[in-house]
């Protein structure tokens, strides 16, 4: 049951950063962060599928990650969730068509690898 | 550096911050939340709900909406490849509180954990600039309103 709950978190928070991430290109840079532009922003990405489609993966997610956590301590939940960096880096390279330069690389491995250490 | 450019730099530093933050005190309300409610696995609506209705709970769930908010505007310029080893640092934040208002031990291999992830998070974040996709470009002509 654990490792179903971990497959399912990496899996769908792999989805949603990609539909977010796709839909938030689409959207274009949001220049204003004030608290009085939120809700024009919030209008704006309610009509905006692929974010609203993200949200959807990352709310399965969260849902599974509650559950994770109601029956495994934080210290299994977190490192098993680690691969998503590395397994998110490839989709954004591939996927996205970002330049993931080396330092991105090495940096996302070492990120990954410490979160693994924090169940120790 | 260009002046858009460096105002980038700030506009990413500023808001990575409120991502890590927002993502740390959320996961902390909603872990100090569910563990009151207890144990949830199901399929089942119910469960959830009544766990919606905890104080923790309803203050981890907002500060989580602001997570996603915040996320989602630095995505809006921000590559994934690079927003996500930049707000790991998340991690290394709540072990920290985790010891300091919960008496959490931190082994060394804990330690060398938050070490690697605070270098990771560095290498990406000073070394590598917030987007590289060519469909932004166009954004620098209107790119600084203030």
């Amino acid at each position: 049951m654990r490792w179903l709950l971990v497959g399912l978190i990496v899996v769908c928070n792999g989805i949603g950063d990609l539909l977010n991430k796709t839909g938030m290109k689409r959207h274009g840079e949001v220049h204003e962060l004030r608290p009085r532009a939120i809700p024009r922003l919030l209008k704006s990405l309610s009509r905006n599928l692929y974010v609203v489609g993200g949200i959807a993966a990352l709310a399965v997610s969260f849902f599974a990650l509650l559950s994770l956590l109601s029956i495994a301590p934080l210290s299994f939940a977190i490192p098993a969730t680690a691969s998503s960096y590395v397994a998110e880096t490839i989709l954004a390279k591939y996927v996205l068509g970002e330049q993931v330069t080396w330092q991105r690389w090495l940096g996302a491995t070492v990120v990954a690898c410490g979160v693994v250490l924090l169940a120790f | 550096m260009t002046p858009h450019s460096k105002e980038l730099r700030r506009k990413t530093r500023l808001l990575s911050i409120v991502v890590i933050v927002s993502n740390v005190l959320g996961n902390f309300a909603l872990s100090m939340g569910m563990k009151e409610v207890g144990a949830t696995v199901s399929f089942a609506v119910l469960p959830y709900l009544r766990a919606l209705l905890d104080p923790w709970v309803i203050a981890g769930v907002c500060l989580l909406a602001l997570w996603l908010l915040s996320n989602l505007s630095l995505l809006s310029w921000a590559d994934l490849s690079y927003a996500l080893p930049v707000t790991s640092i998340a991690y290394v934040i709540a072990a920290i509180l985790g010891r300091v208002f919960m008496g959490d031990e931190i082994s060394w291999l804990r330690w060398t954990g938050i070490v690697l992830i605070v270098i990771g998070a560095t290498i990406v974040g000073l070394t590598t600039p917030p987007r590289t996709t060519p469909e932004h470009e166009q954004d620098f002509v209107s790119g600084d309103e203030r």
